[in-house]
């Protein structure tokens, strides 16, 4: 892997030794001293195009752990606001050095340009491209599942995945792209993905996607369902005529406390309700859903980190022999990453 | 020898049985075989394929206005070199060619090029801005005496205002050509809405957006009973409405650029922007559709778009660069490779979609001639067996923003005679024609316009 920019063509054994190597680097966040040398003396770039602040401290939160440098350049009140092209900026940073930028940009396929260009050599991670892919979201989201899955089945996380699981992912689809990674991903490990949304919020073409899809909740969850995915909706969709109102969308595809109930009822005791963030309480998910037991939303912002270390580490350390010559060089070394990959 | 002189040996006339053809003065003096003139240069045409110069109806050469992406010079050299010896030089200029003024300074600096003849496009409406017709009738009687009228880029959408285009265009034969896309259901589009632009996260531009227009033109044509010609046809939908309206027996004429006939919006998955353009590449339903439109005569012409950018418009992010690619140069090898190789079509068939319906549609009256005796020499020689690997660096145009970069591509322009001048030689440029004196005062105007 020289690159991270989408999740439609992640290999099986690449995703679930990224989710492994972060069950590894999971391990350094419980210690007292959260910090490993392995990245030291390597710069990464936070380059955001888009306001994001949770995804840019998790990015950054990873890479320090990780020893490495961290440059944060937000375009917003920089030179790229004054006109400086995509190509000028990721020359200046390939000038200064950087060895992995970390894009998030309001653009599908900006990073795909950076990776496929000359303008900077340095190894690309996606941290959300328009409408396209969020492929460290869909990783975390995965790591989330799968530790559960593995709870529940009585077995180890690492080396697992998520065959038989039963997820629906439920909102926007049209405009996500946490649903993109999402599904291609979840495909990828053997999970059995429902897509839900209002007609006019799925794109054209999702008949050819790896998945199923409905415009009905309840009858989803009747069928059953091992986690809830609601994705963020906005409500200045509606006028667009996405929807007609924001109260409408809530009854229908809104995880609402009726179908919170709802899960008691059809003796779905181990359902989970995952959220992306940040949420509109209220409108596709009700507070006592997202607060409840159920709720996977802060476990999946601390594992988000955990995955962007093992995301930034196996990147920038080569290959998996390498990444265990430089872990057994070291007493604070995570063990090694591949060995239950099998 | 003759200077004006020029003796072609042995070319397979459009494709047919090889004769020789002597140009002299601007005409074809003589068609036949054996033929014999002491004063002439002769050019051995064995193995070439003798055919009138092309014609294009929809070409981009920019200038006035944007003369760091392309000028009237630079563009006329690369139709020269592609076996054009006609270009209508579209009206999204800066400013606009709106007036009898742009459209005659277009044309003069076509006529100071000297490498093709350059027939302006009117703008419809003022500033292209849809909201008011602009003086057709004045650039109608202009030295440029233009006859195709078009807002391409942008839609004629307001349903009033393309009925009164329609109706207005009456007066003086012109042809009223129109880029279909509905603007609200395009707005923000990106790509072909479709599998693939559901996977690349990038806003869909539905063919029902092309289509419904289309639909909506012909019956507008038909009610007012005037020409409506539609550029750049690219979707399966539309093919089988412009056949419903030609049976119908409405006076539209549709075009399809050579990039729709061979590229398909799977090349967008690269996020490259070379691959952008309007409308957008379809699926590869689509093309098959088009290329069986054109070789069944539901598409009459062959309108290669000619879109050059500076590099900066194409070296950023997909949804920021500019739509558009070249294609004059490889225009020819194009078409042959897909209506040609593929059996679809002759090199007759080639020399009416490229030459002589383009010349009837844009009115043009010495061009798309037959090749025969006291015809206008407006003639290529192409070497179809020649191969070549497309090189946007080496192309005559500044746009370096050719989709079949890296392509290797068969049928080369060996020559090319503007009024019984060669302004390509050898597969080079030659020198370029030269007018007889300054360009026409309006007096002189006045009497062309009176024939």
């Amino acid at each position: 892997m020289k690159h991270l920019l989408s999740t439609e063509n992640l290999s099986a054994f690449d995703a679930i030794r990224v989710l492994d190597t972060a069950e590894e680097m999971s391990a350094v966040g419980d210690r007292e001293v959260k910090k490993l040398p392995a990245l030291r003396g390597r710069t990464v770039v936070n380059l955001f195009f888009e306001d994001s602040t949770r995804t840019r401290i998790s990015f950054e939160a990873a890479a320090k752990r990780l020893s490495a440098d961290v440059i944060n350049f937000a375009a917003k009140g920089s030179s790229v606001s004054k006109g400086e092209s995509l190509k000028d900026t990721a020359q200046t940073l390939a000038a200064m050095g950087a060895d992995a930028v970390v894009i998030r940009h309001w653009a599908s396929g900006a990073p795909h340009r950076l990776a496929a260009t000359d303008w900077i050599d340095a190894a690309v991670i996606n941290a959300g491209d328009g409408t396209h892919e969020h492929p460290t979201q869909a990783l975390l989201d995965a790591f989330t599942m799968r530790r559960h899955w593995s709870q529940l089945n009585g077995t180890k996380s690492s080396g697992a995945d998520l065959r038989g699981m039963r997820v629906a992912i439920v909102g926007d689809v049209l405009h996500s792209r946490v649903a993109r990674s999402n599904v291609w991903l979840l495909r990828t490990l053997g999970a059995e993905v429902t897509l839900v949304a209002p007609p006019t919020l799925l794109p054209i073409g999702v008949e050819h996607w790896p998945c199923k899809v409905s415009y009905n909740l309840d009858e989803t969850l009747e069928a059953g369902v091992d986690a809830m995915m609601m994705l963020r909706v906005q409500g200045e969709r509606m006028h667009a005529s996405f929807f007609p109102s924001t109260r409408e969308y809530s009854r229908r595809w809104g995880f609402d406390d009726a179908r919170l109930r709802a899960l008691d009822d059809l003796g779905m005791k181990d359902t989970i309700i995952m959220h992306p963030g940040p949420m509109n309480r209220g409108l596709e998910i009700s507070s006592a859903a997202a607060d409840s037991p159920r709720s996977t939303v802060l476990a999946q912002v601390r594992n988000g980190v955990s995955v962007r270390m093992a995301a930034l580490y196996l990147l920038l350390s080569g290959d998996s022999r390498e990444a265990t010559a430089a872990t057994a060089a070291t007493t604070h070394a995570v063990s090694q990453p591949t060995k239950e990959s099998n | 020898m003759a200077e004006n002189t020029y003796l072609i040996r042995g070319a397979a006339i459009l494709g047919g049985e090889a004769e020789d053809l002597l140009i002299r003065d601007g005409i074809i003096a003589a068609r036949g075989k054996d033929l014999h003139d002491d004063d002439a240069t002769v050019i051995d045409g064995t193995g070439l394929v003798a055919l009138p110069g092309m014609v294009d109806v929809h070409t981009h050469l920019r200038e006035p206005g944007r003369e760091d992406a392309e000028t009237v010079e630079t563009g006329t050299r690369a139709a020269a070199l592609g076996g054009f010896t006609a270009v209508h030089a579209m009206a999204n200029s800066n400013p606009v060619a709106d007036t009898a003024g742009v459209v005659e300074q277009v044309h003069s600096l076509g006529r100071a090029s000297g490498w093709v003849d350059v027939r302006p496009v009117g703008a419809v409406t003022v500033g292209l801005a849809g909201e008011q017709l602009a003086e057709l009738g004045a650039m109608a009687d202009s030295r440029a005496q233009v006859r195709m009228f078009s807002d391409d880029g942008i839609c004629v959408h307001d349903p009033v205002l393309m009925r009164r285009a329609l109706e207005y265009v009456k007066a003086f034969d012109g042809v009223v050509a129109q880029h279909a896309q509905e603007p609200r259901l395009t707005a923000g589009a990106q790509m072909n809405e479709g599998t693939v632009s559901a996977v690349l996260g990038l806003a869909g531009w539905p063919a029902v957006a092309e289509e419904s227009i289309i639909a909506r033109d012909v019956l507008l044509t038909q009610h007012v009973g005037s020409r409506l010609h539609v550029c750049h046809v690219s979707t399966a939908g539309s093919v089988e409405i412009v056949r419903w309206a030609k049976a119908r027996g409405i006076n539209v004429t549709a075009e399809v650029t050579p990039h729709h006939l061979l590229l398909t919006d799977e090349l967008v998955r690269s996020y490259d922007p070379v691959y952008k353009v309007n409308p957008p590449l379809r699926t590869d339903a689509d093309v098959q559709a088009l290329r069986e439109g054109l070789a069944d005569g539901t598409i009459d012409v062959v309108g290669t778009d000619h879109a050059p950018h500076p590099s900066e418009h194409k070296e950023c992010e997909w949804a920021q660069a500019a739509m558009g690619m070249t294609g004059l140069e490889t225009a020819l090898s194009v078409v042959q490779e897909t209506m040609i190789e593929t059996g679809l079509m002759t090199w007759a068939d080639f020399a009416r979609v490229t030459s002589f319906t383009p010349a009837v549609i844009g009115r043009v009256a010495d061009q798309g001639r037959p090749l025969e005796e006291g015809e206008p020499a407006n003639v290529i020689l192409v070497d179809p067996a020649a191969r070549w690997t497309v090189d946007p660096h080496k192309m005559a145009t500044m746009g370096r923003n050719s989709p079949f970069k890296g392509k290797e591509l068969p049928g080369s322009v060996v020559a090319t005679f503007f009024k019984g001048h060669p302004t390509v030689l050898n597969g080079k440029l030659n020198t370029p024609y030269r007018y007889a004196g300054n360009y026409p005062t309006p007096d002189a105007a006045g009497a062309v316009s009176g024939s």
